[in-house]
């Protein structure tokens, strides 16, 4: 007999706030999170809007080592607030008998923001015009003098994990995987694995990330991938609608606390969720492409229906990984209408992308949070800037408004560029 | 009852050599591959030696079909598809990539069917390549030379190669390794620095045991030695800064005068595969079983993430989980492969944690640490170390321990010749900078 394994608790920092109740009510209002980005000038940018937490969230409102986390970045600030919402929530500050090498964590972050102003003025400072190469002798004297050793060290993937570590004295398993856009759902999926083989009493998993400085913006612009309806920030990420041009980066963090069943009920936990299916598969395409049928998305999808024992009959919501890119968003639609079949039309999907932007490796995590309120409230948050009907996308994306309908099983799809695809099921607890 | 899970196919790439048979070699004459740096100047530099890969050019190592990939990899992604490429074919699998032919006609058939197989590779902050910024970066100047990003936004970012993102991803690693060995199941990408590799060969583990997979590719790879990966090295205040004129004898592990770690780059791949689909495709002799593995996180408030904990408890709490499973008691390891680094506070932490385990039983388990050898490469560092654990317990053979003539007290990892000896059980692990640990437990494979 598997271990059933539950959500006890949740947490977000998101571009829409850094607490449950209200974000959750701005998505199921339908309001935008994106506007001018202001953490560097990207005015001359193709793309210069996002969605950015505020500049009032400050981790020091939430954790009780502020010693332990001096100098942290971004990534590592949204982890350690949205962990400790989660970590309360669960009830799990009140509780003194939970042994540290039974509580693990399991992230799905990103890598940390360069420093950028210190990089340009090191690799300017190091050139060298005449061989068209660096002279690391220059560059080094540059750097030393100019770079934070706490900055660059800080930047590492698995720091995140490390603060949140010492901030829960967390002692059990410990991962960070950065599978891109997919990332923060692998990570909760591979949590229950952990818990379901018996490694662990506790689990705190979820994402966080940033790519919102000028190197990442760079990054995507070059690729063509990001939106540049820079006339229009607010109603520039338009998942599933047919002049979608590009995503919209968000940036934050989500984090849940899971548990076995039989732990939750010997504490007397608030059951929130179970999670009950976990899919994970590679398109082995192409770095740039998804794989044109979907094949992989669709086999990570089917995988997670397998391992809950339901069918697609069954699932009253999905929330899309749906970036607002032309090729993801037909191409999920795809995958969704292949293994769907006929209940494809009947099965609503929406993307909280299109007001928080795309919290990319932290993405998966707030929108399985989204998943757990939804099954909650028997509520399901809206795709908004849905307005043209591309004949590729025809499913119900409940364009604009939310709905109130029964929920009692939500899937949750996440896609990481380099073809890697992961897909929950999370279901009422029953 | 879980499946058990073999390792079949070695593809080890450092300083050590390229391939198993390279590497094992090597490390039998008991020769040193720490050097003074040649990447770039070092000079500038308080640490200027490292574990740097010779004579390593990817579009050599690769299949001709492959080459073209190879334009947009950092070289991290290039050590761990080149490690790929090595076990998978020492394992004897059919893959894409390793039978190109093959894969042309209608029927091809693979080993394992593309869905049956997974891929775990641990990686680490990729760093972005300074010459090729730095050649956009002039684009973008004000009058006074310093950096304008309003050039930059408007027209300096476009002398970068629209791919540039994907060469630094860390996902990448994965990425191509599954397009080119055709692998649809389960893939991750850890990114635990140091503990990253026995982290992706724990995860695969998992992932064969509970049957969503046959067979993984498997480990890890990451280079320090660019300007900017070797200066964040030196900032952890973990590398040898004194030795620069005496490379080869610069990293001492458990030794009493250690004085730091080399920065380094390698890694490795394996092919782990469940031992049930290994006997139906007629393979007969694996290299090793993986028999336990284990997972912790080392907390100790008063000392922080970025210092060594004295008390060496999270080590200790990972190798209880992975003998545990093993089924075997601490008395039965027969050889132990530490991080090792070489860097005294770490060094210490990890005998304190040992101790917890091995008791007195310390004083006689031989140590062989890798890394006075060829450094550490970061989240490839644990993958190179279970390739000649895998290769130690196949050949029933210790290589030559070298760099510890003053050993500390309470543990065996002195200076030795290489020994045939009775290898049943090697305990090998990495703790990472960041205090994730993850131990391996391999069995000679009968």
């Amino acid at each position: 007999m598997t271990k059933r394994i539950v959500i006890t608790g949740i947490g977000w920092v998101t571009p829409l706030g850094y607490d449950i109740e209200s974000v959750w009510q701005g998505l199921l209002a339908g309001k935008s999170a994106i506007g001018k980005t202001t953490h560097f000038d990207a005015s001359t940018f193709p793309t210069s809007f996002c969605g950015q937490v505020a500049d009032e969230y400050d981790h020091d409102n939430f954790v009780t080592h502020k010693n332990l986390h001096q100098g942290v970045g971004a990534n590592t600030s949204f982890a350690l607030g949205a962990a400790t919402q989660a970590w309360r929530s669960a009830g799990l500050d009140q509780y003194a008998d939970l042994d540290p090498t039974r509580l693990g964590i399991y992230l799905g972050s990103g890598e940390g923001s360069l420093d950028f102003e210190n990089f340009a003025a090191s690799a300017l400072a190091g050139w060298d015009p005449e061989t068209r190469s660096i002279d690391a002798v220059k560059w080094v004297a540059k750097a030393q003098q100019c770079m934070n050793a706490i900055c660059e060290i800080e930047q590492e993937p698995n720091m995140p994990l490390s603060h949140l570590a010492m901030e829960f004295n967390a002692q059990g398993p410990a991962y960070n995987c950065l599978t891109a856009c997919a990332a923060s759902t692998q990570a909760i999926g591979e949590a229950t694995e952990v818990l379901r083989r018996g490694q662990a009493d506790v689990m705190i998993s979820g994402g966080a990330h940033t790519m919102i400085h000028p190197l990442g913006v760079t990054g995507f612009n070059r690729l063509t991938a990001l939106s540049t309806r820079s006339d229009s920030p607010q109603t520039a990420s338009r998942p599933f609608s047919a002049d979608r041009d590009g995503f919209v980066m968000g940036e934050g963090s989500g984090m849940l606390i899971l548990e076995t069943l039989e732990h939750a009920q010997k504490r007397g936990a608030t059951i929130l969720a179970e999670i009950t299916g976990y899919g994970s598969s590679a398109d082995a395409f192409r770095v740039t492409d998804m794989h044109p049928e979907g094949m992989g998305a669709y086999a990570a999808m089917k995988q997670a229906l397998d391992q809950a024992h339901v069918t697609t009959a069954d699932i009253d919501y999905i929330s899309a990984h749906g970036t607002s890119t032309k090729e993801n968003d037909s191409t999920e639609t795809m995958a969704i209408g292949k293994l769907f079949a006929e209940h494809a039309p009947s099965t609503p999907v929406s993307s909280i992308k299109s007001m928080l932007g795309h919290l990319i490796a932290a993405a998966g995590s707030v929108e399985a949070i989204v998943c757990v309120l939804a099954l909650r409230d028997q509520m399901i948050p809206p795709t908004i800037n849905y307005g043209k009907v591309d004949p590729e996308c025809q499913l119900d994306y409940v364009p604009n408004e939310s709905r109130s309908l029964p929920v009692d099983i939500c899937l949750s799809n996440s896609f990481g560029f380099g073809g890697q695809n992961d897909t929950l099921v999370i279901r009422k607890f029953l | 009852m879980s499946r058990r899970v073999v390792i079949t196919g070695l593809g080890p790439v450092s300083a050590l050599g390229i391939g198993i048979d390279a590497t094992w070699q090597t490390l039998l004459e008991g020769k040193t591959c720490i050097d003074r740096v040649k990447r770039f100047d070092p000079s500038g530099f308080p640490s200027q030696i490292a574990g740097e890969v010779q004579d390593f050019k990817v579009t050599k190592l690769v299949p001709k079909a492959d080459r073209k990939a190879t334009k947009v990899m950092a070289r991290d992604i290039e050590l761990a598809v080149v490690g790929a490429d090595q076990a998978a074919r020492d394992a004897g699998l059919i893959t894409r990539s390793t039978d190109p032919e093959a894969y042309k006609a209608d029927d091809f058939m693979p080993t394992y069917a593309g869905a049956r197989l997974g891929c775990h590779i641990g990686a680490g902050l990729i760093a972005a390549d300074i010459p090729e910024l730095a050649q956009a970066f002039i684009n973008a100047v004000k009058d006074d030379g310093s950096f304008d990003i309003h050039k930059w936004g408007a027209e300096g970012m476009t002398n970068l190669t629209p791919l540039w993102l994907l060469k630094y991803l860390p996902n990448m690693l994965a990425c191509h390794v599954t397009i080119l060995h055709g692998t649809q199941g389960p893939s991750n990408t850890i990114t635990c620095a140091e503990a990253s590799s026995e982290l992706s060969v724990g995860e695969s583990l998992r992932v064969i045991q509970r049957n969503a997979a046959d067979a993984c590719l498997s480990g890890g790879a990451e280079s320090k030695l660019n300007p900017l990966g070797f200066l964040r090295q030196i900032m952890t205040d973990r590398t040898n800064t004194t030795d620069n004129d005496s490379p080869s004898t610069a990293v001492r592990p458990f030794s009493s005068d250690a004085s730091g770690t080399a920065a380094a780059e390698g890694g490795a791949i394996v092919v782990l595969e469940a031992l049930d689909t290994f006997r139906d495709r007629g393979g007969e002799k694996a290299y090793a079983e993986i028999v336990g593995f284990g997972a912790s996180q080392t907390v100790n408030r008063d000392y922080g993430h970025c210092k060594a904990d004295p008390t060496g408890n999270g080590i200790a709490n990972a190798c209880r989980a992975a003998l545990a499973e093993a089924g075997i008691i601490a008395d039965q390891v027969d050889l132990i492969m530490p991080f090792g680094i070489g860097a005294p506070d770490s060094d210490q932490s990890e005998i304190a944690g040992l101790k917890t385990i091995f008791g007195d039983r310390l004083l006689e388990i031989p140590v062989f640490c890798s890394k006075a050898y060829a450094g550490n490469a970061g989240a490839g560092g644990g993958a190179i170390d279970v390739c000649i654990a895998a290769k130690a317990l196949s050949e029933q053979m210790i290589p030559p321990r070298i760099n510890c003539d003053n050993p500390l007290p309470g543990i065996n990892a002195g200076t030795a010749k290489a020994t045939p000896a009775t290898l049943n059980y090697v305990l090998t692990y990495s703790a990472s900078f960041g205090g994730q640990n993850a131990v391996l437990i391999l069995k000679k494979f009968e």
